[in-house]
């Protein structure tokens, strides 16, 4: 149901490599969203220690990561009959992409190199509130970096203004990226909180 | 609550009290820590000699006609620096667990913030120490007259060094209670570096081109806001990364 | 001795319906006693019954789930004040091996503010490693670095002193130090809370003893009320009868 509201937009002629913008701009609005959420769950864990917060930052970050990709992937396959480059060092927006990427990797990393499930639940709220802390310092960056260097005369990625028809196209998809979004953290979430129960019930037999 | 260590007066009229307390503290960590690595000196050897063949292979890996030394040693310090600083801060929690010596830190009167800013002390001194000897071999393979930029260059290298340290002492105090400490540790701390590395490298580029020091001041102020931000965040977040 | 006018002091140490879980498991729940200066404590119990975990939350280093601790008044975990108080011995040495015995009880004394070099030599003498203090810990035996360890809890002068299964890895002359110091100390009015397998070395140094199993006492007797020679078949019996 609400993958055919995230299919019917994509079929308005706009040319091919424009249609990937469909997806490539609101899989980073739920990227982007998604770590912000893990952001918020790990302050609120470290202040109220409830495990449920933990949960649901654990699978806010794995389908976080999932949509990530996803724009990383259609980022270059839409840059490069525009841009006339696969990669872009300059634009901000790209590389902190890439930098959440990683931090998303190193969540979902740390969070299997842990045993103890408090301890993994305190480690990767700490690095949750950190990682969020780094985006803007490597947005700053990028950004010093692309404003103090000569740069190679590319069209800025700046987005001209839509007309009206492709301007509700993308909110159609953006709405429908947010619903795939929590519809994947639900059944996530649910996987998680049936996994510990399960966990907690050996434990305690033991 | 007011600190009381037994034996000295309360100073009641010093609101400072509690900051010297935890520096005064802090420094008693350090020097522990210091003292440890300085009796085996491994991590230490290991970091220099690590740092020495990565500036060699870094410039027969590059064409000298097609790229100049001075554009290439910027990259080339930065990168060795961060690479060599994880050498250390590996170490730097692991002297805590083999005994479980940090139980013995965690029942002391000192504060968890004691304990994260002496460990990142430590790794300061160490990181400089590295770089002490980096820095004039870089200078000689590769031709540079550093010494004129000796100033300006201290200053990045230092608030290069605080940043890596502040993220590094977490972030090991944080693998090393994990499987695969120590390939968990640059998988979760070179995103943090990039920032570090990035200005410092951009800084030291401008330096060497003999531009006034003015034009680096974007990256250098950047360094700061990292140092001030990142330092204070990860000293708080110590605490949560201990059992109670 | 100090018995009576002891009695007349507020307890020195105050547990209240203590309990700490480890998410779904409870290592400690519902313990609660009191324990007054010069009295010793020895705690008894199989293994994972939860003694390691009471004495860490008694030394700071935990924080309960329920109920609470007072010590001297001051609500555990307390801040340094509570942790200067406290001493504590476990089986783990807790010391850097690349440092001489001397430097780990000397740092252990900076970390309490005390500066004074003779009562680290004081502490290393009491449990006779002053001759070895300057060998580097990894080259000591395990007694040795026990006894080391020792010296370290105690060099800040505790009121309270927990030690868990102190005795595991020394040798009988490192044994006797120890309970000779556990004695000095007991009588100098320091409490002492003694974790330990052996009923006979635990039952001479206590004043009360307590058995503990699956996080909770489920006896706690004073030392002059219990016969020394049947609580060896008392304690089995304890441990059967709760299954």
């Amino acid at each position: 149901m609400v993958r055919a509201i995230a299919f019917t937009p994509l079929e308005l002629r706009q040319g091919a490599a424009q249609k990937i913008f469909y997806i490539h701009v609101p899989a980073a609005w739920v990227a982007f969203l998604a770590f912000a959420l893990v952001a918020v769950a790990s302050a609120v864990f470290l202040w109220l220690r409830d495990q449920r917060l933990d949960r649901f930052a654990e699978s806010s970050a794995e389908v976080g990561v999932v949509f990530t990709t996803v724009v990383l992937i259609t980022g270059p396959l839409w840059a490069k009959p525009i841009w006339g480059t696969y990669w872009a060092w300059w634009d901000v927006r790209l590389v902190s992409t890439l930098f959440l990427w990683f931090i998303y990797v190193a969540y979902i990393v740390l969070r299997g190199a842990i045993e103890s499930p408090e301890l993994r639940a305190r480690y990767s709220a700490v690095l949750g509130i950190l990682g969020a802390m780094l985006i803007p310092f490597i947005h700053l960056s990028v950004y010093l970096f692309a404003t103090l260097h000569p740069l190679p005369i590319v069209a800025k990625a700046s987005k001209p203004s839509l007309p009206g028809e492709m301007l509700l196209t993308l909110f159609v998809s953006l709405a429908a990226f947010t619903l795939l979004y929590i519809a994947f953290v639900r059944a996530r979430y649910v996987y998680a909180t049936e996994r510990d129960r399960i966990a907690a019930a050996e434990v305690v037999d033991a | 609550m007011r600190s009381i260590r037994p034996g000295t007066r309360s100073d009641i009229a010093n609101p400072w009290a509690p900051v010297s307390e935890v520096v005064a503290a802090a420094w008693v960590i350090a020097r522990k820590d210091l003292a440890i690595e300085f009796r085996t000196r491994t991590a230490f050897l290991s970091s220099v000699v690590f740092a020495l063949l990565g500036l060699v292979i870094f410039y027969y890996a590059w064409d000298p006609t097609a790229v100049s030394a001075i554009d290439l040693a910027p990259g080339v310090l930065w990168v060795i620096f961060t690479f060599s600083g994880l050498l250390g801060l590996n170490r730097s929690f692991s002297v805590e667990s083999a005994d479980h010596a940090i139980d013995g830190l965690l029942a002391s009167p000192v504060s968890r913030e004691s304990i994260f800013i002496g460990k990142a002390l430590a790794n300061l001194v160490f990181v400089a120490a590295v770089q002490v000897v980096a820095m004039p071999a870089l200078a000689i393979f590769y031709n540079l007259p550093l010494i004129e930029i000796a100033v300006p260059l201290l200053g990045v290298a230092t608030l290069a060094a605080i940043g890596l340290v502040a993220v590094g002492t977490l972030f090991s105090a944080m693998a090393a209670n994990t499987r695969l400490a120590e390939l968990l540790l640059p998988i979760l701390a070179l995103p943090f570096f990039v920032p570090i590395v990035m200005a410092a490298a951009q800084a030291t580029s401008r330096l060497l081109s003999g531009r006034p020091v003015a034009e680096a001041s974007s990256w250098i102020k950047l360094l700061l806001a990292y140092d001030l931000i990142f330092a204070v965040a990860c000293t708080l977040a110590y605490a949560h990364t201990i059992e109670d | 001795m100090t018995a009576t006018s002891a009695r007349l002091d507020p307890p020195l140490l105050e547990v209240a319906a203590l309990g700490r879980a480890f998410g779904p498991r409870r290592a400690v729940s519902n313990v609660s006693f009191s324990l007054r200066q010069g009295e010793c404590l020895a705690l008894f119990g199989p293994n994972g019954a939860g003694k390691t975990t009471l004495l860490r939350v008694l030394a700071g280093l935990l924080k309960p789930s329920a109920g609470n601790a007072r010590l001297s008044g001051m609500e555990l975990p307390g801040g340094p004040a509570a942790r200067a108080r406290v001493g504590l011995i476990s089986h783990h040495t807790m010391l850097y091996e690349a440092l001489t015995g001397r430097e780990n009880v000397r740092f252990a004394a900076r970390l309490h503010g005390i500066t004074d070099q003779s009562r680290v030599d004081a502490a290393l003498d009491r449990m006779a490693m002053l001759p070895r203090a300057d060998t580097p810990v990894r080259s000591l035996s395990r007694g040795m670095q026990q006894r080391i360890s020792i010296a370290r809890a105690m060099v800040h002068s505790p009121r309270l002193v927990l030690a868990d299964e102190p005795y595991n890895g020394l040798d009988e002359s490192g044994a006797r130090s120890l309970t000779s110091l556990l004695r000095a100390l007991r009588e100098a009015g320091t409490a002492i809370i003694l974790v330990t397998h052996n009923l006979h070395e635990g039952l001479a140094l206590a004043t009360h003893a307590a058995i503990m199993k699956s996080g909770s006492f489920i006896r706690f007797d004073r030392k002059d009320a219990i016969d020394s020679t049947r609580y060896a078949e008392r304690y089995r019996e304890s441990l059967g009868a709760s299954v």
